[in-house]
């Protein structure tokens, strides 16, 4: 590979990273142990008041390389090379007492999850206000004063007493936004963001990045952001860096990146949505129908209220809304796992049992379903074979040669070969163990498949490869999804008809291009408008337009 | 897994555990006198022709330590297992189905760890019949409830997990949730459990025996022994301490075997920097 160098030239700025090289030791069972190489030869600049964007798959080394700004590798990480400089001092090279003058005073860190990374016990502001206390940057008086200017730059609500409440008090947003002042106080030289807002939902993701970037301009200060979304980083950085493999891949500013990008993995990054279909022309059939429902909690809070959808066979249904919206909760009752209070949900024109127990398993067979988190979804210690041979057995009675044989078309039909047969759900990647989980549900003959977010914890190439392995699927065996997601994207990709959900009800309901068109009512609004796209200046834009903030929740 | 990534600690149980197992299950042939033969005087010292001494009545000590692993260490295994069984069936249930039966299993058992299980079962036992079918069921039954708390905890972890709702949608009855889906994710946390439990099973049999209601004499069961030699402290004798020795011995073995195989399973598939 050619040496990557940067398109427009810049001297060295506030960071300098120099042919970092990054070691872990492995302990694989029954083996001894290894020296694996996870980044190498790594160059890149940070100029002040600058930000960079870090982008890649999981395992590409994003967030071990934003951690050596600090000198740091978590869980058994070595840096082993290279020169990590800031301000011309190699922080490789200090001691223990001089890299802690480092972090928490020059280089600040924002976790991923701010709900995990505050302690629990402590009131916020006095978490915000700590590092900059200890290292005797400012004096208390001085250090409130910052956080309660920090607060309002930020855009939380109600500052002056924002820092009395203890994090379960607050938003999972407004939470991020505490820790970006938190990582802001002290007056630091550079922050390392590490996928500040890919726990959020894209209402308030919006919300929080327009706060990270409005404090980084209000501040001035250097920051690295990591994130695997690249719309994200289009909307909040000066230079991206592209990372695979623990390697570069390629290095620029945003807008070579975004608009000419040279080398194939970023053209692949830039163009993930790929897929689309037209939607179907005819929608009047009803595999699925649901009437009126409304469900519940036995403490009386309604999750759904009056909801009525319906979805024609061999289409699918995409329902959409944020965390909190009863989407799952849909799926849920469909199911049978929560009963209705309300309202009746038929199947092929007979209305099903209301509660799991008093369902037949020929009715529990034709639907099935598809979880977000595959490795949950699949018990531990059953190998492949027996993952997805035991519906076949349940409810096809197929045992010996017959289920192998059937168990190898299935593991074919989801692009996996049969040397797959015998592995336990650990030894297999995250979009695969999500096909394992696809050919399970497959292996059930079924109607209908549920979707519950199938492809939000993967990268956006695996996920692309599961879209577009679910529509191939649909095309040969008719099935009919109901396609749960917070993605409008892949809304706008794959679904024949769209439910919208807001707080338990349905906003809207009918074919993809009828709800995706104006006039829009306020929430679809909101929502059309935050899913962030591949283009400089979009953030700004939509911040003018749109109608109704967040729930933020 | 290798044998060489055993560490020393848990050889030395599994020797220890090793030597009382073969003591047990060769009692006849390694002892070198009978159960309850009486062969020398009372009390003597260690060494010469009694390796170990002899006891309050002239038996020797040596042979009723083997023949006395073999009384104690199967009631201890038959307790401690039929313990397991009924606990981490009842709790399994428990846990799988909820409402009403978790609710009654759950308080009954609260009931039950309410009483002090010692006295429990000396009054249990001063009740029933001397015969050790009955005492094996006393101590598991006893022993059943801590299993019971665990087993539904564990249980409750991996009920609440997908692939378990899974199985429900797929229309799974209660025995395959609970033996194909559960069980093998329990397993791990329930074995090291297991040994501890064992460990607890041997005191818990040797402060009968110590209290006259565990193995009646003359069998040899190392709490007896304990109890039939107390008096000889008094005068200097060791005797006593001899059984002593080796319920404290086992005991450890049984530890160390347990604190690897916890530290063994406990431990991420793969493990990291600490591994």
């Amino acid at each position: 590979m050619p040496e990557l160098t940067r398109t427009e030239p810049s001297k060295t700025g506030l960071l300098s990273v120099r042919n970092l090289k990054i070691e872990a030791t492995s302990y694989p069972p029954g083996e001894p142990p290894k020296t694996v190489t996870l980044v190498e030869g790594v160059n890149f600049d940070v100029q002040k008041g600058k930000v960079l964007g870090l982008i890649g798959e999981s395992g590409a080394g994003k967030s071990t390389i934003g951690l050596t700004a600090l000198a740091y590798g978590r869980g058994g990480v070595r840096i082993t090379g290279g020169e990590v400089r800031l301000n011309g001092q190699d922080l490789l090279q200090l001691d223990h007492a001089g890299i802690r003058k480092v972090r928490g005073a020059k280089v600040c860190y924002v976790a991923q999850s701010a709900a995990a990374a505050f302690n629990p016990a402590h009131r916020l502001g006095e978490q915000v206000i700590e590092a900059t206390l200890k290292h005797g940057i400012m004096s208390r008086a001085e250090a409130e004063k910052r956080a309660l200017y920090l607060f309002r730059v930020l855009g939380l609500p109600n500052p002056e007493t924002f820092g009395e409440r203890y994090p379960h008090q607050v938003s999972g947003g407004q939470l991020q936004r505490a820790m970006t002042a938190m990582a802001l106080c002290p007056n630091p030289e550079l922050i390392v963001f590490d996928e500040p807002t890919t726990a959020l939902d894209v209402t308030t993701q919006i919300d929080v990045l327009a706060a990270i970037k409005h404090a980084i301009e209000e501040t001035h200060t250097a920051a690295i952001y990591i994130t695997h979304d690249l719309a994200v980083v289009a909307q909040i950085t000066d230079d991206i860096l592209v990372l695979r493999h623990g390697k570069m891949v390629e290095y620029g500013s945003v807008k070579q990146i975004i608009e000419a990008p040279k080398q194939d993995y970023t053209r692949a990054l830039v163009n993930v949505r790929g897929t689309a279909r037209e939607e179907a022309q005819d929608q009047s059939d009803t595999l699925l129908k649901v009437d009126n429902v409304t469900a519940g909690y036995s403490n009386g809070f309604k999750v759904l209220q009056n909801v009525s959808l319906h979805l024609p066979k061999g289409q699918t249904l995409a329902v959409v809304g944020e965390s909190g919206s009863g989407k799952s909760t849909l799926a849920r009752v469909i199911t049978g796992l929560l009963p209705p209070q309300e309202g009746t949900v038929s199947f092929d024109g007979k209305p099903l049992p209301r509660a799991l127990k008093g369902r037949k398993n020929e009715e529990l067979r034709r639907i099935q379903m598809i979880y977000q988190m595959a490795d949950t979804a699949m018990n531990p210690r059953q190998t492949v074979r027996n993952i997805i041979g035991r519906p076949l057995t349940f409810y096809f009675g197929l045992h010996g040669k017959q289920k192998t044989e059937r168990v190898r078309e299935l593991l074919d039909q989801i692009e996996m070969g049969e040397g797959f047969l015998d592995r336990f759900p650990a030894e297999l990647s995250g979009g695969q163990k999500q096909r394992v989980a696809i050919a399970r549900a497959l292996a059930a003959r079924p109607d209908l498949i549920l979707c519950d977010e199938p492809t939000s914890a993967l990268d956006p190439l695996v996920a692309e490869g599961i879209l577009k392995l679910l529509l191939k699927l649909q095309d040969e065996t008719q099935v009919s999804y109901m396609f749960i997601t917070h993605d409008i994207a892949i809304v706008r990709a794959i679904a024949d008809s769209v439910a919208v959900m807001h707080r338990g009800r349905l906003v809207r309901f009918g074919p993809k291009s009828m709800v995706l068109s104006p006039p829009f009512d306020d929430y679809t609004d909101l929502l059309l408008k935050s899913v962030p796209e591949m283009e400089i200046g979009w953030l700004e834009k939509v911040l003018k337009t749109r109608r109704m903030e967040s729930a933020g929740n | 897994m290798r044998l060489r990534s055993i560490p020393l600690s848990a050889w030395v149980g599994i020797a220890g555990i090793a030597i009382a197992l073969i003591c047990a299950i060769f009692a006849p042939w390694l002892a070198p006198h009978g159960e309850s033969e009486i062969v020398g005087d009372i009390w003597s010292p260690m060494g010469g022709e009694f390796l170990l001494g002899t006891d309050n009545l002239g038996r020797d000590l040596l042979s009723r330590l083997i023949y006395g692993a073999r009384t104690t260490i199967f009631v201890a295994l038959a307790a401690t297992i039929l313990s397991f069984s009924l606990g981490m069936l009842l709790s399994f249930i428990a846990a799988v189905t909820g409402g009403l039966i978790d609710q009654l299993f759950s308080r009954f058992n609260d009931l039950m760890m309410a009483i002090p299980t010692l006295i429990f079962a000396l009054v249990v036992l001063a009740v029933l019949p001397q015969q050790l079918w009955i005492l094996i069921l006393v101590m598991a039954v006893l022993d059943s409830t801590r299993v019971y708390r665990i087993g539904r905890a564990v249980a409750l972890d991996v009920a609440v997990m997908e692939f378990v709702e899974a199985a429900r949608l797929r229309g799974e009855g209660t025995g395959w949730i609970i033996f194909r889906e559960i069980l093998p994710n329990t397993l791990s946390p329930l074995l090291a459990e297991f040994g501890l439990r064992f460990a607890f099973s041997i005191l818990f049999l040797s402060t009968l025996s110590f209290l006259g209601l565990g193995i009646q004499p003359p069998a040899a069961d190392w709490g007896g022994m304990v109890k039939d030699n107390k008096d000889g402290i008094i005068f200097g004798i060791s005797a006593a301490l001899v059984p002593g020795a080796a319920i404290a011995i086992l005991t450890i073995c049984v530890n160390l075997v347990v604190d690897w195989l916890m530290k063994r399973t406990s431990s991420l598939k793969g493990g990291r920097g600490d591994a």
